[in-house]
């Protein structure tokens, strides 16, 4: 059973470490900064199931968490929808979206997949940005008095923070879940090759579908949360290919493939982005430290931290997936 | 003895060449097939068509009963039909053993991944990899990945095999008990079609051959007959008393 494995309770550990650290003194400033960082990690594992676990690069990774965040914020705002069940119809529209999309395009490979995702990316906020019910380019503005069932505005951001943990403790869990199943060694099998997959069983389309659109659902419920922790939604800052990016570069610093990597490298570089973004002196540098440090990765630890962890301690394979 | 597998005027186009000109042949139950010819023949191509890489331009297959023309080889392996690649196929970055579990997860039995790591070590053991279980396939030697192929393929638990050159760059060591393997394997009840350009071993294997020369089926028999047909004689073997040295030896 799941709960007989170390990893487990590690993830569980993280996870309410992060829920109670800013609770001690009603620290803000760092529950603000712990949000980040948990995004990140939300991204950066979902990620994850797309390229390290079953290698195809998806540039478009951004859209999941976009369309999640103006699905969860129109039903709040216009239809009147609670929170929670908002972000989780946010969650399933995405995923079945994404699972649709995905038994189209994913009988491409490599390069042109990676192509295909920035296409749906680019056509996404094109959509979205003439799409009348959705403010168009102006984007969707939320009424005041909808925090008010949460307990007034402060109460709210508690609460979306608490929200947004708790999805990326379920993220992790998935990740991991996925990792130690049948259905993860088949995906792994994709990766490694996927022509020897298929001729020993493994049903790649099916499969390669059905991860598309598991990986799309936590980010879309994190991006319902998040954009209704700012009160607006507007298509440029929501199906941002910058982030799409920079969610590439934190997995690979970790190391893709394995659950710890992705978030490690997703928390270390929303530090150094904090970091940069708010020394006057490197302002938007963030973005030339991602690129270079994508490089760097790529030509001299295509293993990400992980790997050097591994390699240094290979006891810690055990404890640290 | 029912035909397991039957191929029925099989016919695949590549542009305008023919690789595969309208074949037919049967595998019985327990048997073991020998598919020779000079390369480029079709061998491969035909290997592909019946595990279904490859739809066939012209032609039916037939296996278990069932006509599996145009199905794709995840369902086809479902259904029994293992094979192996010439051209190694590991999965490079997982162990000897995962290669060895996901032929057993998605095979004829679609095992849960507990048993099919059970079976995997039956497996590894049967092939003689288990030393290696715990290495990554890319770190293998060739003969260890020859092995490692064969291995995945057993694990899908399949009543036909379809091995493609296994012998090819192996020593003459690794040989023999390769050789050794294959009957074992054929022992345990698996119907076997092999391509081997080792005359000698595919000769002593081999219950029937089927020889193609252009994608044409040009003879078909027992081991003997087929090595005293001068067709056959002038399209690869090339020595009229070439039956005689290759029957003698082993």
């Amino acid at each position: 059973m799941i709960f007989k494995r170390p990893f487990f309770w590690v993830i569980l550990a993280v996870s309410a470490l992060f829920a109670v650290l800013p609770l001690k003194g009603n620290n803000v400033d760092l529950r603000e900064g712990l949000i980040l960082g948990a995004v990140s990690i939300i991204l950066a594992t979902n990620l994850n199931l797309m390229i390290g676990y079953t290698g195809y690069v998806n540039f478009g990774n951004i859209v999941s968490y976009g369309l999640g965040g103006y699905i969860g914020v129109y039903l709040v705002a216009s239809r009147g929808w609670p929170l929670v069940a908002a972000a989780v119809a946010a969650g399933v529209a995405a995923s079945l979206f994404a699972l649709l999309l995905g038994l189209a395009i994913l009988h491409l490979r490599g390069a042109y997949f990676a192509l295909a995702t920035i296409g749906i990316l680019e056509a996404m906020k094109a959509f979205v940005s003439n799409f009348g019910p959705w403010g168009k380019a102006a984007g969707i503005y939320l009424p005041f008095d909808v925090y008010q069932s949460l307990g007034g505005p402060m109460q709210a951001l508690w609460t979306t923070y608490f929200l947004v943990i708790v999805v990326m403790g379920l993220s992790l869990l998935l990740s991991y879940v996925i990792k130690i199943s049948k259905f993860g060694l088949g995906l792994f099998a994709i990766r490694e090759n996927e022509d020897a997959a298929i001729v020993l069983g493994v049903r790649t389309s099916l499969y390669k579908a059905m991860i598309y659109g598991i990986s799309s659902f936590f980010p879309a419920v994190a991006g319902a949360f998040i954009f209704f922790k700012s009160g607006t939604i507007e298509p440029m800052q929501a199906f941002d290919l910058t982030l799409s990016i920079e969610a590439i570069v934190m997995m690979m610093l970790g190391g893709q493939g394995t659950v710890t990597g992705a978030a490690l490298g997703a928390f270390l570089y929303e530090e150094l982005r904090g970091y940069l973004l708010t020394s006057p002196a490197l302002s938007n540098f963030h973005l030339v430290i991602a690129g270079g440090l994508l490089l760097l990765i790529v030509l001299f630890a295509p293993a990400g931290l992980m790997g050097w962890v591994y390699r240094s301690v290979p006891r810690l394979r055990r404890y640290l997936e | 003895m029912s035909a397991l597998l039957e191929v029925r005027g099989v016919t695949k186009r590549f542009g305008g060449l023919v690789a595969v000109n309208d074949v037919s042949f049967t595998i019985a139950e327990g048997e073991i097939l020998g598919l020779i010819g000079p390369n480029g023949a079709g061998k491969t191509t035909l290997f592909n068509v019946v595990n279904g890489v490859f739809k066939p331009d012209q032609g039916e297959i037939a296996f278990a009963g069932q006509t599996i023309t145009g199905w794709s080889p995840d369902q086809v392996v479902r259904l029994g039909l293992a094979r192996t690649h010439q051209i190694v196929q590991p999965l490079n970055d997982m162990t000897t053993m995962e290669n060895v579990t996901v032929g057993g997860c998605f095979g004829r039995e679609q095992l849960s991944l507990e048993k099919a790591r059970q079976l995997a070590d039956e497996v590894l053991k049967f092939v003689g990899l288990s030393h290696s279980a715990h290495l990554l396939a890319r770190d293998l030697t060739i003969a260890g990945k020859k092995r490692l192929e064969t291995a995945r393929a057993l694990a899908a638990w399949p009543k036909l095999l379809l091995l493609d050159e296994v012998l090819a760059g192996l020593n003459p060591t690794e040989v023999t008990s390769m050789l050794q393997l294959i009957r074992t394997i054929r022992e345990r009840g698996v119907s076997i079609l092999m391509i081997e350009h080792l005359m000698q071993a595919i000769m002593n294997l081999s219950d029937r051959i089927v020889v193609l020369d252009f994608g044409v089926k040009i003879a078909e028999g027992q081991p003997e007959e087929v090595t005293r047909n001068p067709q056959v004689i002038e399209a690869y073997l090339g020595d009229p008393n070439i039956a005689e040295k290759l029957m003698e030896s082993e």
